[in-house]
């Protein structure tokens, strides 16, 4: 079963066609590192899975709906259901870590944990436990990362969606995002993961059954083995 | 209804997470509070206006009530003889329905007032009054007039209360004036409330990408702000409208005499109308806030 679907997507901001003809099917449970230069579209790409773009032409269906027919409010519903990670994650900065960390459950009405977690258990998995009251502000790039990981898991969601996670942190700090993804993978979730970090990938690849989307000259394809 | 009622329910009692979403600080609140405020205050003076020329054209459309005066003032031998006169040239004018000798007694109570109970008035040449009550078509003033001075010197018609019909029109077009102040200042407010929030929302475009990226629905976004917007106006609109009942309160005049000047002011139950100030400002803030947080919203994605 297919959790996002292209169909013949294509993208063009105001310039020229960024994303040609896009199709792939994401099944459920599988792990996706999408690389490329830089401007080739990663960004794009991912935007596009958690419905914050909506492709020129052909479709993507996010859980089996066409995103093209789906209203705002349909897309923020189905995004509950997607964690997502971006490069400069940001947060409500007069809140403390907690709550940001908690604010999709306030947002979408659920008073409770799933997945019998609790809040402290999560902060600790991410390694914030001594950071809980800290603002936003006040974090380092790498707390900023890992608190933004806890935000997108803690309504347990089927997907998870990271753009250059690692990108503002050191290797060791990588190292560790890439084991707390690689967990929620062997717990069944989906994850797609922007990088060009090429020993991320390898270290990745010697652990998980992962697959690597590269994006060049519009199109997506799957690399081969040798990266 | 139910959905106009759990929304209602759900603007009061709130929702105490969701208010935190947006950081609290900024000039917009202040704005907000400061327009609602100096909006209240003037609408305090707006009805106040209103209430007052609307109670001085029923004062004086009530002695519009076709009546008039004629008056007589002669040497007391000659008084009855004329008053008899005026009476038969007033039975015959077309345009009057019925005249009237008002009684010494009625004339001493009238008096009484302005001289006292111990005036005798008996022996003071006082002038007779008749009171003239006209039909509907009316009279026509300057020609009795001309047959009272042939057959009764001492006549001096009082007809001027019926020059105030223009006053009653101007008394009208007063209390029109109030009312169109009221809304003028509604959509002012509005304008300056929608401005404040549209200001707010740009201020605070992280707070809804955050909120936008974990799921969070557009009536959950605008929830916060609207809320927030329509209780600032509603306080500062308690507030100006209180300060504007007491200023009017003390600006009151004391006077029994009925002018624009002094009757601005309200009297018993009217005080009621400013309870409807604050929440009338707070529904403008609500319609106005949720409207442009609408359309901020959906010029985003
Ligand atoms: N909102 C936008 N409007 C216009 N052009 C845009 C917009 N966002 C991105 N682009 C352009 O689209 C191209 C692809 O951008 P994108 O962010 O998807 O690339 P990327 O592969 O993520 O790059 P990087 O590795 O540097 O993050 C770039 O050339 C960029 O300038
Ligand atoms: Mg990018």
């Amino acid at each position: 079963m297919s959790v996002i679907e292209f169909e013949n997507a294509s993208y063009s901001y105001t310039g020229g066609e960024l994303l040609s003809d896009v199709s792939l099917s994401v099944s459920t449970g599988s792990f996706y590192f999408i690389t490329g230069p830089s401007g080739s579209g990663k960004t794009t790409f991912l935007k596009m899975c958690y419905g914050a773009l909506v492709p020129n032409s052909g479709h993507v269906h996010l859980f089996d709906h066409d995103l093209r027919q789906m209203t705002r409010d349909e897309v923020a519903h189905a995004s509950r259901k997607i964690g997502v990670i971006l490069l400069d994650c940001q947060f409500l900065d007069h809140m403390s870590v907690t709550e940001n960390i908690a604010l999709p459950l306030a947002v979408s009405g659920e008073d409770r944990l799933s997945d019998n977690m609790n809040l402290k258990e999560l902060l600790s998995w991410v390694g914030l436990i001594g950071r809980a009251d800290a603002l936003p502000p006040e974090l380092s790039g790498g707390e900023r990362q890992r608190a933004a990981l806890a935000r997108a898991v803690i309504m347990s969601p089927d997907i998870i969606l990271a753009d250059e996670p690692t990108g503002n942190v050191d290797w060791e700090m990588s190292q560790r995002l890439l084991q707390l993804l690689i967990e929620l993978n062997k717990m069944g979730k989906t994850v797609l993961l922007a990088s060009h970090d090429l020993s991320l990938i390898r270290l990745a690849k010697s652990q998980v059954q992962a697959r690597v989307l590269r994006i060049a000259n519009k199109r997506i394809q799957l690399a081969g083995a040798n990266l | 209804m139910t959905a106009i009622y759990n929304n209602l329910i759900g603007l009061i009692l709130g929702d105490r997470q969701r208010d935190r979403v947006v950081p609290p600080t900024g000039y917009t609140a202040s704005l907000t509070t400061f327009t609602s405020a100096a909006m209240a205050f003037l609408a305090v003076f707006a009805i106040a206006l209103s209430l007052a020329a609307s109670r001085l054209s029923d004062h004086w459309s009530e002695s519009l009530a076709r009546s008039s005066t004629l008056r007589i003032s002669a040497p007391a031998p000659q008084i009855q003889q004329q008053l008899d006169l005026a009476m038969e040239i007033l039975d015959t004018t077309p345009g009057i329905a019925s005249a009237r000798v008002i009684s010494l007694e009625e004339q001493r109570s009238l008096l009484e007032p302005w001289f006292g109970p111990e005036v005798p008035f008996e022996s003071l040449p006082l002038p007779k009054l008749i009171d003239i009550e006209e039909n509907s078509s009316g009279y026509d003033g300057q020609s009795l007039r001309l047959r009272l001075i042939a057959d009764v010197p001492g006549a001096v018609l009082d007809d001027h209360t019926r020059w105030r019909r223009p006053l009653v029109t101007a008394a009208h077009r007063l209390w029109a004036l109030g009312m169109f102040s009221i809304v003028l200042m509604a959509a002012t407010s509005a304008a300056i409330i929608t401005l404040a929030a549209r200001a707010a929302m740009s201020a605070n475009a992280q707070v809804i990408s955050v909120l936008r990226l974990i799921g969070a629905q557009d009536n959950y976004i605008s929830a916060a702000f609207v809320r927030r917007f329509t209780f600032r106006a509603f306080n500062g609109a308690s507030l100006g409208g209180a300060f504007g009942a007491v200023v009017v309160y003390f600006f009151q005049g004391q006077t029994d005499q009925l002018s624009i000047l002094t009757g601005l002011g309200f009297q018993g139950t009217e005080w009621l109308w400013l309870i409807i100030v604050p929440p009338l400002m707070g529904i403008v803030a609500y319609i106005a806030t949720r409207r442009s947080a609408g359309l901020v919203l959906r010029g985003l994605s």
